[in-house]
């Protein structure tokens, strides 16, 4: 009797829960899948990218779901952890795609292991957008069905020369008497870093004096900061992730370097202002968001309110920066959203065109895909460490504060 | 080719640049040489080629790195980092050299190889993979245009591996333990015969050379970075060292640490720096070429 008592009270329990998810929201559903890295070696980033999912997810149902025709939908995502395992992303693809019938999914963490699935989606041709995987050797393999909201990795620094020339113009220069220094890792993200500056600083006709690739066990580059004493570039460009970053900014403030403009990969990383202090100051730091610039949509406003907002919805980030992980995992999302009204349809090819077309405003910055699907209309940041602060200076029209130039 | 060419000529263009590269070459190669010196210990006492060692140096700035962090003063890392190192240096005697070192060659290779893992590894789980680093603080002197830096710190890093390099050579020569490991080196059988516990000899030794090797690692740490995975680069260079050198030839190890901090820096300022270890790899290729030329005249003699 009592049994049978808690029964009923559990099947009331469950039909008000189906009653009242009902009313509140109204809508059909659309599955999405991902395998994403919760554990291994990835799973920090893993993490903070579900969190970007599961934060637009709930935005968009709160805005009213996708609105398809007179219909709406919300979002679900279907997650499968990877290990930060390439060959067990690439058989999780495969399971979502074919015993759980997802028609769409949404990037994993990392370069390494968006490039492990692309090749499963694209085989089902199934549109992924992705959030996380920067190397451009994925933009070259002619996939169709695959989308990157970030910028690639040429471009991380490729602004630093834009900014150089700018500088140059405002000084009455001419652009071609720039001379730049190139100190990258000997590893592929380095290395398209370094395509990227050359490819830039060879449209604008600026010369090369330095171009050196850094060993893997980094720990002492006075012999580059030597020659660039006696060359004196006019910029100089540093990429060997974090010990890079560390041995550069070390032995810049020991040597004295005094280059105009020195741009690095990976400062926050190394740590570089709590490690170095004044060394690292008016050094340029690349990197994809940054909440203070002047983005702004409809659904999550500005970049700032979408740090906020985040903050309240996922209180463990309260005390830290949200990470620009997490932005670019939520934009992905809301490409979904806009992509789907405007192909007014649930069927995967009318929207893999949608999302091609894609031409939007987003709180991340503009979206745009190339044909080989990497967003061409975002830049990437410039951010300038000025008193121990990380202040956005380039692009200058998003730009929070002024570019200290020449640094002293 | 043309790049090479154009560095070459800036060495002369330049010419203070010479001085400079070698006044680095020298700092660099007063840390190498400490290691190395650890090494030839090992080597010419134990007949163990210690492939840990550069885990060991690594180790040293990790301690040092960590009082840093719990706000003792820098400088005082390296006196802990070589007491430290030292009762390090005694548990691993213990429980993995004393087993191997009767063995033959390879046992003794492949149980420090082990151990060079293993202690990389355990570092990149207590301290985790990021570059570390000790900023002691102190300017940095500037010569010549601002051509030649000094920089405060690294003077007194080398001034420190001066002193423990003179206190390892004093005590080696006039201590009661110091000649008894000198005896052990030269015949341990012998040694033993005459009451010597080598046992005792070796367990020191090994201590003595990871206490070394840690302080090496504490005043690296203020001077350059470290990070769980670099041991290898001062494992390179101490065995170039003490190949070139020979065992139990002090001044002789001194000299090629320099020689080798300095023509690193030279290869990496014509090469680039990506070639700058290759350098060290290449004299060591050398020295064994000229070293068995030499040998095979010998034994000809011998016929």
């Amino acid at each position: 009797m009592k049994k049978l008592s808690m029964l009923s009270t559990l099947m009331a329990a469950t039909t008000l829960l189906f009653s009242q998810s009902g009313l509140a929201a109204d809508c059909g559903e659309i599955v999405i899948g991902s395998a994403i890295s919760l554990t291994g070696k990835y799973a920090t980033n893993g993490v903070h990218a579900k969190n970007g999912y599961e934060y637009a997810i709930t935005k968009i149902k709160e805005d009213g779901g996708v609105k398809i025709g007179d219909k709406c939908y919300n979002f679900r995502v279907i997650y499968y952890d990877d290990e930060s395992k390439g060959d067990r992303g690439a058989t999780l693809a495969e399971r979502l795609i074919s015993q759980d019938k997802v028609q769409y999914m949404l990037g994993p963490y990392s370069s390494g292991l968006t490039k492990a699935i692309a090749p499963v989606t694209e085989k089902y041709q199934i549109p992924m957008i992705e959030a996380e995987g920067a190397s451009r050797s994925l933009f070259n393999k002619g996939y169709k069905y695959l989308f990157a909201v970030l910028s690639t990795s040429e471009q991380y620094l490729a602004s630093a020369v834009t900014l150089a020339a700018e500088k140059a113009k405002e000084s009455g220069r001419s652009v071609s008497s720039i001379k730049v220094a190139i100190a990258v890792e000997n590893d592929p993200f380095s290395l398209d870093i370094r395509a990227g500056v050359s490819e830039d600083a060879a449209k604008l006709g600026m010369k090369v004096v330095i171009d050196e690739k850094l060993p893997r066990d980094l720990s002492d580059m006075s012999a580059i900061l030597t020659k660039v004493k006696l060359l004196k570039p006019d910029l100089l460009i540093v990429s060997g992730h974090s010990k890079g970053a560390a041995t550069a900014v070390r032995q810049i403030g020991e040597q004295n370097i005094k280059v105009p403009m020195i741009a690095l990969t990976h400062c926050e990383a190394a740590d570089v202002t709590g490690k170095f202090g004044v060394a690292a100051n008016d050094l340029l730091c690349s990197t994809q968001w940054s909440e203070t610039l002047a983005y702004k949509d409809k659904l999550f406003g500005t970049a700032a309110q979408y740090e906020t907002g985040f903050k309240t919805a996922y209180p463990e980030y309260a005390d830290k920066k949200v990470p620009y992980q997490t932005a670019q995992a939520s934009a992905a999302v809301y490409v979904f959203k806009d992509a789907f009204e405007r192909a007014g349809s649930l069927d995967k090819e009318k929207l893999r065109d949608a999302i091609a077309a894609t031409d939007m405003q987003t709180f991340y910055g503009p979206i745009k895909f190339s044909p080989a699907g990497n967003n061409i209309a975002k830049p990437m940041v410039l951010r300038q460490i000025q008193n121990g602060k990380y202040n956005v200076v380039a692009p200058s029209e998003f730009a929070s504060h002024k570019l200290n130039w020449p640094r002293k | 080719m043309d790049q090479i060419l154009a560095n070459i000529g800036l060495l002369f263009e330049f010419p203070i640049v010479n001085l400079k590269i070698i006044l680095d070459g020298i700092m660099v190669g007063a840390l190498f040489a400490l290691a190395a010196y650890g090494l030839a210990l090992v080597w010419g006492v134990m007949n163990v080629k210690n492939l840990a060692q550069g885990d060991l140096v690594i180790c040293g700035g990790y301690v040092s790195w960590w009082l840093v962090q719990h706000g003792f003063p820098a400088l005082l890392g390296v006196p802990v980092a070589f007491v430290v190192m030292w009762g390090i240096g005694w548990v691993v005697y213990k429980l993995v050299i004393s087993r191997v070192i009767e063995r033959d060659l390879f046992t003794s290779l492949l149980a420090t190889f082990g151990l060079a893992i293993m202690i990389a590894q355990i570092l990149n789980l207590l301290f985790g993979s990021d570059t570390q680093s000790v900023d002691l603080g102190y300017p940095t002197l500037h010569f010549a245009d601002g051509l030649i830096d000094l920089p405060i710190a690294k003077l007194i890093g080398v001034l420190m591996a001066a002193v423990l390099a003179t206190g390892v050579i004093i005590f080696m020569k006039s201590s009661r333990m110091g000649q008894a490991i000198r005896a052990t080196a030269q015949d341990a059988r012998a040694a033993r015969v005459m009451g010597i516990d080598t046992e005792k000899v070796y367990a020191f030794t090994f201590s003595l050379n990871s206490a070394i090797c840690g302080a090496a690692g504490a005043i690296i740490v203020m001077v350059w970075v470290i990070q769980p995975f670099y041991g290898i680069a001062y494992s390179i260079r101490a065995f170039v060292i003490v190949t070139a050198a020979g065992l139990g030839n002090l001044p002789g190890v001194i000299a090629a640490g320099l020689g080798i901090g300095a023509a690193e820096q030279y290869g990496a300022h014509i090469f680039g720096i990506g070639y700058q270890q290759a350098i060290a790899v290449l004299l060591l290729l050398l020295v064994l070429l000229f070293r068995l030329i030499q040998q095979r005249r010998n034994r000809q003699v011998l016929k």
